[in-house]
């Protein structure tokens, strides 16, 4: 496809854009009716499509078809049938307590659908983190403009010929491109930005978001810290930990980044490791159909790097072949807190172990780095799991897991601090994207106590009003 | 005399002034905001925030200095905005009260971890760290202090009221630290312009509440990454059916419009008047404004004054170049303004175009609801729209048919004041507060799943090496649950 200049994309980026706009005015996206039928029409796509999915994330990532179906396919389809089934109840008016002025009033909360939302979408789910969040767009009634990663690019084809063949044109677009366009899309004005990325470009978005005062989600990575410590079944947690790791061969915003144990249990776990690795790939990882592989050549020189310049040892793995994009599971250890793989998120199939004398040091190390989108706590002892929980701040917490917490929409997903704000999966979804308008419908009734508050002023109206608006009555008036 | 002829500079000059005549002096010095930052981290790093009772005592330190305080209170105010001892208490005294009750009362329930219908998945509330707070001039205790009752809730805050209000800013600055943990909550004093640079310095979230100046945080914001909340103003539309109880409808209207000399983020900025009812409606705001201040409101004790001699020029030429006055008009140098209401104003008119400051009210004409509809939507979204009607379709379309930040029909502003409603913009700002709102803004919800290593009889379907009998397994589960709307977790 040839780029077309600068100028004529701009052109019809602004065009689309206010295209989805007057479709949004129109009111066409507000009945609940419709936010289902393009619900239900989404899942079709996807049950319709299953195997063209699994082949194109074959193309990008070389995804075994088990993930592509556990990672991309089955946790839409759970999305999509949690929203569909819950989009009334979230649609309902709010009401909340009244006072005692108030209690004749309606008051309650509305959520409102903001607009026209931009949703950006990474490349390692290239499928997942960008429908999920269009479920809740839709769900919450807007118009979208749809963004996938121009680096996953199979999948970005899939998408842009697909959406529109099941979703209204009027309201849901595909937008394609690189960095360029992406800079261009975002000089228009969205009533929403979700971004799941990096934080270098996070932070470019926020700044072109923030001269249209556009609200912004920010789903960042962050170094996942996996902190192991007391009594543990160190096979069981080794078996759960190299899942995690090695799942999308390390490429997931949530997968165990680093692990901080003891000396103890660093000598015992690496072997475990090892064992684990050799039952899950067999001895010839890179035979294995079950592990995929680097995105681009960009990253696969980058972690490549960081295996050069690491000052620790490479206990496990280290292999890698540049034409396959391929980077064998990885372990090293002895390093330290100044160490090039501890610099920045790994996103990859790297894992560094370092060592802590006590669970202190491992609370204070996790404590001077930024909070991480995901923190992990592998220990049979409660005390340890709720004092590393109490102590320390992330997205979200696993304890003798991970990344499992985020399958499931019950729990909000999303970081904090330099991982990210806000959050989505489920209800947080919707109410991420809608607004809540407070709305308190009046009656005539009542002006004599209303007329306390009226002009002209005096010290006997106010001691009145000061009584009626008692410890009790949460609101003036 | 108290200098208010211009918005305090932080000039050398100046100062040596201030501390000679004892005026208010603002500083401005974001090296001390270092520092201050600084001691604010280490306060909450030290986790002093964190337990309940540390929490709830803080709150209850603020509820006695407001007690404690009152006349201090309503004399800065006189001072810096003639506010009338009144609206003093109602406006920014009871409602600050009113939020830190209902925290103190709810703080434990917010507290508690939720629970999702699996035992071992929770959501707990965090603190997010230290948070920047800055407040604006037109209720300025209220839009400091309801925010900082949120933040008390969890995190440590630097505070910064408006530099218009002088002098309550400087008594906020005085005060606090005799109620406020030393280490945990600062005021500081600082200019609007020097706010961006501040912000810089890297906060975990930053709470602004303005008429204006919101694109230049949000951009300083953006810089560093930090999540932010703007309470912004905009142009409030207010309609008025031919179908209304007049009388009432313009005593809640004049009320809203000119108390605090109509310095509000939440009264109504324009009326859409439906032609059957205009002449009854101005009318009735004759009288009504009489009743209210007298036939000169220069002398009643119920009129405050526009806060400074900028906002008082820009509102005065707006005024002379639209529209047509009906009632008052008069305008005096000593920042006042008799109530004025305007009619015959189109929609090209100046007043129209701006943000209106002032005691000014424009009276525009309809011919129906769907002309009124249809204003209100060319129009940026605003932060609240108002309806009068008998006639509940009527609101219920101007309801559901426009969008803004809150919605309140047959009154107006009292839902801005509600604890129990979210109050924000949509499009003219982000984020809410109030009540649980406020606590919800600075915190941050940890999903939370606490596993045991006994699951294995389940969990090992999903390890390598794959097979597709596993895979068929996993898939049906899914589907089962997807059916029964329950949430099986066999991953």
């Amino acid at each position: 496809m040839s780029a077309p200049a600068a100028g004529e994309k701009m052109e019809s980026h602004s065009q689309m854009v206010e295209r989805l706009r007057a479709a949004f005015r129109s009111g066409v996206t507000v009945p609940e009716e419709f936010r289902r039928t393009q619900l239900t029409s989404l899942m079709s796509l996807i049950k319709d499509n299953e195997d063209q999915i699994s082949k194109v994330l074959h193309q990008d990532l070389a995804k075994p078809k088990f993930e592509a179906i556990l990672s991309e396919i089955e946790i839409v389809l759970n999305e999509l049938h949690y929203a569909i089934s819950n989009l009334a109840r979230w649609m309902q008016p709010e009401y909340v307590s009244k006072s005692l002025a108030t209690k004749l009033d309606d008051c309650f909360i509305r959520r409102e659908p903001l607009g026209v939302v931009l949703i950006i979408g990474p490349w390692n789910y290239p499928l997942q983190l960008l429908i999920l969040p269009l479920v809740s767009a839709i769900a919450a009634g807007n118009c979208v403009v749809i963004k996938p990663s121009e680096v996953s690019s199979a999948t970005e084809s899939l998408v842009a010929e697909l959406i529109p063949k099941y979703l209204s044109q009027d309201c849901y677009t595909v937008a394609r491109g690189g960095a360029e366009e992406t800079k261009a899309l975002l000089e228009n004005r969205f009533d929403h930005i979700f971004y799941t990325g990096s934080q270098a470009v996070a932070r470019s978005i926020v700044q072109a978001a923030s001269i249209h005062l556009t609200p912004v989600t920010l789903e960042l990575g962050g170094k996942c810290p996996c902190l192991i410590y007391g009594k543990i079944n160190i096979a069981a947690a080794a078996r759960r930990l190299v899942w995690a790791k090695y799942f999308n061969v390390g490429q997931s915003c949530v997968a165990p980044d680093y692990v901080l144990c003891t000396k103890a249990a660093r000598d015992a776990l690496v072997p475990a490791l090892r064992e684990v690795l050799e039952e899950f790939y067999g001895k010839e990882p890179k035979e294995s159909p079950d592990l995929s592989r680097i995105v681009s050549d960009r990253h696969w020189t980058r972690l490549m790097e960081l295996l050069k310049k690491t000052s620790g040892k490479v206990v496990v793995g280290g292999e890698a072949d540049q034409e396959d994009k391929y980077i064998a599971p990885t372990v090293v250890v002895d390093l330290q807190g100044d160490d090039a793989l501890m610099a920045h998120e790994i996103f990859g199939p790297i894992l560094p172990i370092l060592t802590v004398e006590s669970l202190e040091e491992g609370i204070d190390f996790i404590n001077g780095k930024e909070k991480p989108l995901a923190l992990y706590v592998f220990s049979d002892e409660s005390s340890v799991v709720k004092t590393v929980m109490e102590n320390t701040s992330s997205g979200g917490f696993c304890s003798n897991d991970a990344i499992i917490h985020m399958t499931l929409p019950g729990l909000p997903f999303g970081g904090v601090g330099m991982s990210g704000w806000g959050s989505y999966h489920g209800r947080w979804g919707f109410e991420e994207f809608s607004h809540r308008r407070g709305c308190m419908l009046r009656g005539w009734a009542l002006e004599r106590l209303n007329g306390l508050r009226y002009p002209p002023y005096s010290s006997e109206k106010l001691k009145w009003l000061r009584w009626t608006t008692s410890p009790h009555s949460c609101s003036l008036m | 005399l108290l200098n208010m002829s211009s918005p305090p500079s932080p000039s050398p000059t100046r100062w040596f002034k201030a501390l000679r005549l004892g005026e208010p002096c603002l500083r401005t010095y974001p090296l001390e905001c270092v520092d201050l930052l600084r001691r604010a981290r280490i306060a909450f790093q030290a986790g002093r925030t964190l337990k309940e009772c540390f929490r709830l005592t803080q709150l209850e330190a603020l509820v006695r200095m407001l007690e404690e305080h009152e006349c201090d209170f309503v004399d800065a105010l006189g001072r810096d905005l003639h506010k009338p001892r009144f609206e003093t208490v109602v406006f920014e005294l009871i409602t600050v009260k009113n939020e830190a009750l209902h925290a103190l009362t709810n703080l434990k329930k917010w507290m508690q971890p939720q629970s999702t219908t699996l035992d071992e998945c929770l959501v707990i509330s965090e603190p997010l760290g230290v948070v920047f707070i800055m407040g604006s001039w037109c209720n300025p205790v209220q839009m400091c202090l309801v925010p900082l009752v949120g933040a008390i809730a969890a995190n440590c805050a630097l505070v910064s009221p408006s530099e218009y209000t002088v002098h309550t800013a400087e008594l906020l600055h005085r005060l606090i630290p005799f109620y406020l943990d030393n280490e945990c909550f600062h005021v500081i004093l600082a200019g609007i312009s020097d706010l961006p640079e501040i912000v810089e310095l890297k906060f975990d979230h930053v709470f602004f509440t303005n008429k204006e100046e919101g694109g230049k945080i949000a951009v300083a914001a953006a810089r560093t990454l930090t999540p932010v909340t703007l309470i912004l103003g905009s142009k409030n539309p207010c309609y008025v059916d031919q179908n209304c109880d007049v009388p009432t409808t313009v005593q809640r209207i004049a009320w809203a419009c000119f108390h605090n000399a109509g310095q509000s983020l939440t009264a109504p900025s324009y009326i859409l008047c439906h032609t059957d009812v205009k002449a009854r409606l101005v009318q009735a705001l004759k009288c009504c404004l009489m009743e209210f201040y007298g036939p000169d409101p220069r002398e009643s004790r119920s009129f405050g004054r526009m806060v400074n001699l900028d906002i008082f020029s820009r509102t005065r030429d707006l005024l002379w170049r639209s529209g047509k006055v009906v009632v008052g008009g008069q305008v005096t140098e000593a920042e006042k303004y008799i109530p004025t209401v305007l009619t015959e104003v189109a929609e090209s008119d100046p007043i129209m175009q701006q943000e209106v400051f002032g005691p000014v009210l424009p009276i525009l004409s309809v011919n129906d609801v769907d002309e009124a509809i249809a204003f209100i939507n060319k129009q940026e979204k605003p932060l609240c729209v108002y309806a009068y009607s008998t006639n509940s379709k009527v609101i219920s379309r101007i309801m559901q048919e426009t969008s803004s930040g809150s919605f309140c029909s047959n009154d107006c502003i009292l839902q801005s004041l509600m604890v129990a409603l979210p109050f924000g913009g949509v499009a003219c700002g982000m984020g809410s507060f109030h009540g649980r709102y406020s606590f919800e803004t600075f915190s941050h919800r940890k999903a939370s799943l606490l596993r045991g290593t006994r699951f294995e009889c389940v969990t090992y379907l999903r390890f390598p090496p794959y097979e597709d009998r596993n895979l068929s397994l996993m898939t049906w589960a899914c589907a089962l649950s997807q059916k029964s709307q329950g949430w099986c977790q066999i991953l």
